[in-house]
C-alpha cells in the first residue's frame, strides 16, 4: 500500500519498517518500547505449539489437580469441580471470572489460534479471519492459566499444614502448559496480517 | 533527540491498534481500519474519564476487599475467617515464607501499585507534564505486565473451597471479601487498558 512504516503503539512515533535477523527486538528509540521482534518460530512450528498446547489443557482439565486426605477420607478436584463449587457457595462472579479466565479464554485463543494459523501456513486467511483475529486481540490479556498454577501450589502449601496432600497428574499438565503459554504469548499476532496479505480472501 | 522523531498525529497517520496498519488519518468521525475494520482513533475514546471511572470505581471495591474476609475454614467446631492480610500472616507463620512473600506482591503491592501508578500517570499525563516521561512510559508498561497476577488469591481461595470438604471435620467456604477482589482486580485491568500511553508524549514541548 505505502512505504512500509510502523507506528509505536505506546507513544505514537513513526518508524520506517526493516527486516530483523535473528536474536533481534526493535525497539522504541521514544519510550524504549518493544517494536517489533524477530520470530524464531515458522507457522508450522507455531501451529506445532498451539496443538501442543490443546492437547495438554484436555489433560489439565481432565485429570484432577491434587487430592487431600484427612483421616482416610480423599477428595481430589479439577478446574470445573472448583468452579461449579464457588458458584454454589454463592460466589457466582468468582465462578463465572474463573471459567472464563481459565477455561473458555484459553480454549478459545487456542482454538482460534489453531484455525488461524492452520491456513496462514498454505499462505491463506481463514474462513472469519478478521474476526477470529479480532476475537483474539480482545481475549488475549484475560487468559489467566499461569495464575492458577501459582494458586495452585500457594493452595497446596496452605492445606499441607492441615491435611495429606497428594498432587496428580492434572497439575504436571497445568505446569507444562504454563511453560507452553508463556512460549507463544510471545508470538506477535499482527504479522499474521502481512503474511497472508497478498493472497487475501 | 527523540523531540525530532515523527509522530503519527503530526504526520497525518493513525496506527491501528488492533492489526498494526499505518493508515492515513482522514479526519473522520468514525474511521475504521481498512484491513481489520475496527474503529481507528488518534487516541483512546475519553481515555482520561473512563481511566478515572474505573480506578476509583476498583479502590472502592478493594476497601470491602481488604476489610472483609475472604475464606471460612471450620474445623471440629472451630471457625475462622481469614482476611487476605491475615492469610498472608498465616502463610508466613504455618507454611512457607517465600510464599507468602508471593502472595502479598499479588494481593497488596500489585494493587496498591496500580492504584499509585495510574494516579500518577493520569495526573501527569492530564497536565501535559513533560518529566520523566520515558519511566512514565515503563510504570505502564509494568501495570500492563502485572496487573493479573493479583488474581492469584481468588484462585487460592477457589481451589481450597473445592479441596477442603471434609463434612464436620474440616471445611473452607469462600465469604464476599474474595468477590470484592475479584471485581477489583477486573475493573484495575480495564482502568488500565482504557488508559492511552500516548498521552504520556503529548506533553506542552512535542505540542509546541
Amino acid at each position: 500500500m505505502t512505504a512500509p512504516l510502523m507506528i509505536c503503539e505506546h507513544c505514537d512515533t513513526v518508524y520506517q519498517r526493516r527486516e530483523l535477523v535473528c536474536g533481534e527486538v526493535a525497539r522504541c528509540v521514544r519510550c524504549d518500547a518493544v517494536l517489533e521482534r524477530y520470530h524464531r518460530f515458522s507457522v508450522s512450528s507455531m501451529l506445532a505449539l498451539v496443538l501442543t498446547a490443546l492437547v495438554v489443557f484436555v489433560q489439565a482439565n481432565v485429570w484432577p489437580i491434587v487430592t487431600l486426605g484427612l483421616n482416610g477420607q480423599l477428595v481430589s478436584t479439577r478446574l470445573w469441580g472448583t468452579i461449579v463449587m464457588m458458584w454454589n457457595d454463592h460466589s457466582q462472579v468468582v465462578a463465572v471470572l474463573a471459567a472464563a479466565t481459565l477455561f473458555f479464554f484459553p480454549l478459545g485463543k487456542m482454538l482460534l489460534l489453531g484455525w488461524v494459523l492452520w491456513f496462514a501456513r498454505k499462505g491463506q486467511r481463514a474462513p472469519g479471519f478478521r474476526w477470529a483475529m479480532l476475537a483474539l486481540h480482545h481475549i488475549k490479556p484475560w487468559t489467566m492459566s499461569e495464575v492458577f498454577v501459582l494458586g495452585a501450589l500457594v493452595a497446596i502449601v496452605k492445606a499441607h499444614v492441615y491435611f495429606d496432600v497428594i498432587p496428580n497428574a492434572g497439575i504436571f499438565a497445568y505446569a507444562v502448559m504454563m511453560l507452553l503459554i508463556t512460549v507463544f504469548a510471545g508470538i506477535d499476532l499482527r504479522k499474521l496480517w502481512d503474511m497472508t496479505a497478498e493472497r487475501a480472501a | 533527540m527523540s523531540s525530532r522523531l515523527p509522530r503519527a498525529s503530526e504526520l497525518g497517520l493513525i496506527g491501528c491498534h488492533v492489526c498494526g496498519l499505518v493508515c492515513r488519518d482522514n479526519d473522520l468521525d468514525e474511521a475504521a481500519c481498512p484491513r481489520c475494520g475496527s474503529p481507528l482513533h488518534r487516541r483512546k475514546h475519553a481515555s482520561y474519564i473512563r481511566t478515572w471511572a474505573l480506578l476509583i470505581a476498583a479502590f472502592l471495591l478493594y476497601i470491602p476487599a481488604n476489610l472483609l474476609p475472604i475464606m471460612r475454614t471450620v474445623s471440629v467446631g472451630d471457625v475462622d475467617d481469614n482476611t487476605i492480610l491475615s492469610g498472608v500472616i498465616e502463610l508466613w507463620v504455618k507454611g512457607s515464607p517465600d510464599l507468602a512473600v508471593i502472595v502479598f506482591t499479588a494481593s497488596i503491592v500489585v494493587p496498591m501499585l496500580k492504584f499509585f501508578a495510574m494516579t500518577t500517570l493520569l495526573v501527569s499525563a492530564h497536565r501535559r507534564s513533560g518529566w520523566a516521561q520515558r519511566q512514565r512510559a515503563k510504570l505502564y508498561r509494568l501495570v500492563e505486565l502485572i496487573g493479573y497476577w493479583s488474581m492469584l488469591d481468588v484462585f487460592v481461595v477457589a481451589l481450597l473451597t473445592a479441596l477442603v470438604q471434609f463434612g464436620l471435620l474440616s471445611l473452607v467456604e469462600p465469604l464476599p471479601g474474595v468477590v470484592f477482589f475479584g471485581l477489583t482486580v477486573v475493573l484495575t485491568m480495564l482502568a488500565s487498558m482504557s488508559f492511552d500511553p500516548r498521552l504520556i508524549w503529548d506533553s506542552r514541548d512535542t505540542h509546541d
